[in-house]
């Protein structure tokens, strides 16, 4: 074999793209070019703006099939995980704030409803949030319950009459003052419940959080329900107390476990750009021993992220995930993708700050990505307790 | 209504295209091969039309056998079939075989319409279109910005740099699309598993009655007997402005034709 040279695709080291089916391979080009013509242009300029289109980013995303792709029936395509996995890869290549829009929509709001939600509640919402036509959010964490959402302090009472009223605040929900449903958690005489909650209700209010240096190129808001009264049937059925919601989290965990790579490899090819272009002391920097390490470092790590996430998709489609499974996936490659985009700003040197390259804006966003979705530390104790036996938290 | 759309497998349009020194035929393998980006737009004007009259699109190609990807690609916006002319006994040919073979698979079938992107980014010679109609012995109607069809009479508007043409003819005809035309859609996740079902005729030579020794590299009319790489680009000339820049650059551009 004809050795490789000069290579800016870091997939051709692994020849990672063998990893997919045809069919897995024509979702992500699709994706691709729907990204590189409609939203790639102007990412940096949302990005500086902290500004999203999400509505009109949200019905042609829905015109592909993206959203609730992985889920069945109600108009969602019934993609196997690896297919999710890949989109996820394309969509966050773009921008973490797009992965962040189609995670929620997809495996928060949508999952929860095709999951837990009765019969007319799928009905009604499942195919308007397929199309892109009507907007999810999901609240779960809390202003003083992030790690430990046993701790929210939300709660429904059961009125006389068979309503529910729901009071609390809800932090850092993506999507929420743009979404038409919210999928809320509160505590209930019985334990934790899950809701469905038009955000036209009177007393729901969404107020977006400003000064964010990180994901800017999506919407993040605080939900605040004062005395929002919502009829019986709000509730969603099947909801079996915080597990439910739980389960819905390691969903979208499964996607960033596949996401973040994208974003590690638009950092590694754009610094492999750079190292073969930019010339330092008359040769391109690319020639120079330090850059080779850590372009070396980057690719390695990226090659290996690549390959846990299909381990970990093949897996789901095959028996499922358990939690410690997935915590391990995003505990690892959020760590890696980030290792990566730090090397790829230092490779770039100045440019590495501008937002006239990707780096930064991943950067800046793998941030987010760190603590959302449970926190690197709550991943690293997960994998902790499976593999000695001894939780460190409760 | 039944519409054929004629598509075709060229060399991405970002990469670097190059000829095969054994024959000086473009090095097909050398890059990656993509649908016609015209071709999209034929592709969309099909569909609409078949949204709005009912009836069935396919998709013809002529090509290696890679060239079944496009005809992939076709189906998953939407056409309903394919049908794949692929023999080797093809490569090399000139637009005067490549029509007389496209002709040969599209006659009999019974297309009330076929309709083609007005060029292809590899050999842009736009002539194809019409010289299918020719052999079809049906009316051609190119470069359309619109096409409608009503009471099997086609009417196209056509433009031109003395204006608008409005152009009407009856079917069976040849139409040619400009990018004007539409905005082509994207493909859809459930396209791409429904294309995995249609139905994809592969044929050769030997099923459409065209003999090898007429088509081919053999047998063009024309023949490249030399080529050589473009030169590396020069340097360009560096005007410093002494007061009279301005007139100076624009004699440089009415020196070379450019306003």
């Amino acid at each position: 074999m004809t050795p490789m040279a000069g290579v800016t695709d870091p997939d051709l080291l692994g020849d990672l793209s063998g990893l997919l089916t045809d069919e897995q391979r024509q979702f992500a080009a699709l994706v691709r070019s729907y990204l590189d013509d409609q939203i790639r242009p102007h990412l940096s300029d949302w990005f500086e703006a902290g500004h999203l289109p999400v509505r009109e980013i949200a019905r042609g995303l829905g015109s592909l099939g993206v959203l609730g792709m992985q889920l069945s029936d109600y108009g969602c395509v019934g993609a196997d995980p690896i297919s999710y996995g890949v989109v996820c890869t394309e969509l966050e290549a773009a921008d973490s704030g797009l992965r962040s829009l189609v995670s929620v929509t997809g495996s928060l709001a949508m999952f929860a409803l095709r999951t837990y939600g009765s019969q007319q509640q799928r009905t009604e919402w499942l195919p308007a949030l397929a199309r892109g036509e009507a907007v999810g959010c999901f609240g779960l964490t809390e202003p003083d319950a992030g790690s430990d959402p046993a701790a929210m302090r939300t709660t429904a009472h059961r009125t006389p009459g068979g309503d529910w009223l729901l009071n609390g605040r809800k932090m850092w929900i993506t999507n929420g003052s743009v979404a038409d449903i919210a999928i809320v958690w509160a505590r209930t005489e019985t334990g934790i419940a899950g809701f469905l909650v038009p955000t036209g209700t009177p007393g729901f209010t969404a107020v977006d959080i400003p000064r964010k240096m990180s994901l800017r190129a999506s919407i993040t808001s605080e939900l605040i329900l004062d005395g929002v009264r919502l009829p019986a049937d709000a509730v969603l059925p099947d909801v079996r107390g915080l597990g439910s919601a739980l389960t819905c989290l390691n969903e979208a965990r499964f996607g960033i476990i596949f996401g973040v790579m994208g974003a590690a490899r638009d950092c590694l090819t754009t610094a492999l750009e750079y190292a073969h272009t930019r010339q330092a002391f008359g040769r391109p920097i690319g020639s120079f021993q330090l850059q080779q390490r850590a372009l070396v470092e980057m690719a390695a790590a990226y090659t290996s992220g690549v390959l846990l996430a299909h381990r970990l998709g093949s897996l789901k489609a095959r028996q499922g995930l358990r939690p410690e499974q997935v915590s391990l996936g995003k505990f690892a490659n959020v760590s890696a993708a980030l290792g990566i985009a730090r090397q790829a700003r230092a490779i770039l040197g100045g440019s590495g700050i501008t937002l006239d390259y990707p780096i930064v804006r991943h950067l800046l966003n793998l941030e987010s990505v760190l603590t959302y979705e449970g926190t690197h530390d709550i991943h690293t104790l997960i994998v902790g307790a499976a593999l000695t036996g001894e939780r460190a938290f409760t | 209504m039944k519409i054929a759309v004629c598509i075709k497998q060229v060399p991405d349009t970002w990469s670097e295209k190059r000829l095969s020194p054994s024959d000086a035929t473009l090095d097909r393998a050398a890059a990656e091969g993509v649908l016609n980006e015209l071709d999209e737009y034929a592709i969309e004007e099909a569909l609409r039309l078949k949204e709005g009259h009912g009836g069935e699109v396919t998709v013809v190609t002529m090509g290696p056998e890679r060239a079944a990807d496009t005809i992939r690609k076709a189906l998953s916006m939407g056409a309903d079939a394919g049908l794949h002319l692929c023999d080797e006994a093809l490569h090399g040919s000139d637009a005067c075989a490549t029509s007389d073979a496209l002709a040969r698979i599209l006659a009999g079938r019974g297309f009330d319409l076929v309709i083609f992107g007005c060029e292809s980014t590899d050999a842009r010679m736009s002539v194809i279109p019409a010289m299918v109609a020719e052999r079809l012995d049906w009316p051609q109607a190119t470069f359309a910005a619109e096409v409608q069809v009503a009471a099997g009479v086609l009417t196209v508007r056509r433009q031109t740099e003395a204006g608008v043409d409005t152009v009407t003819a009856n079917l069976p005809a040849v139409v040619s699309v400009v990018e004007k035309i539409n905005e082509p859609r994207y493909p859809s996740f459930k396209g791409i598993m429904a294309a995995k079902k249609k139905p994809v005729e592969t044929l050769s030579l030997a099923d459409t009655g065209i003999e090898a020794a007429t088509v081919g590299l053999a047998a063009a009319w024309s023949a490249v007997t030399d080529f050589a790489a473009r030169p590396p680009r020069a340097q360009g000339e560096i005007m410093s402005d002494d007061g009279d820049g301005g007139r100076r650059i624009a004699d440089y551009l009415v020196t070379n034709r450019l306003i």
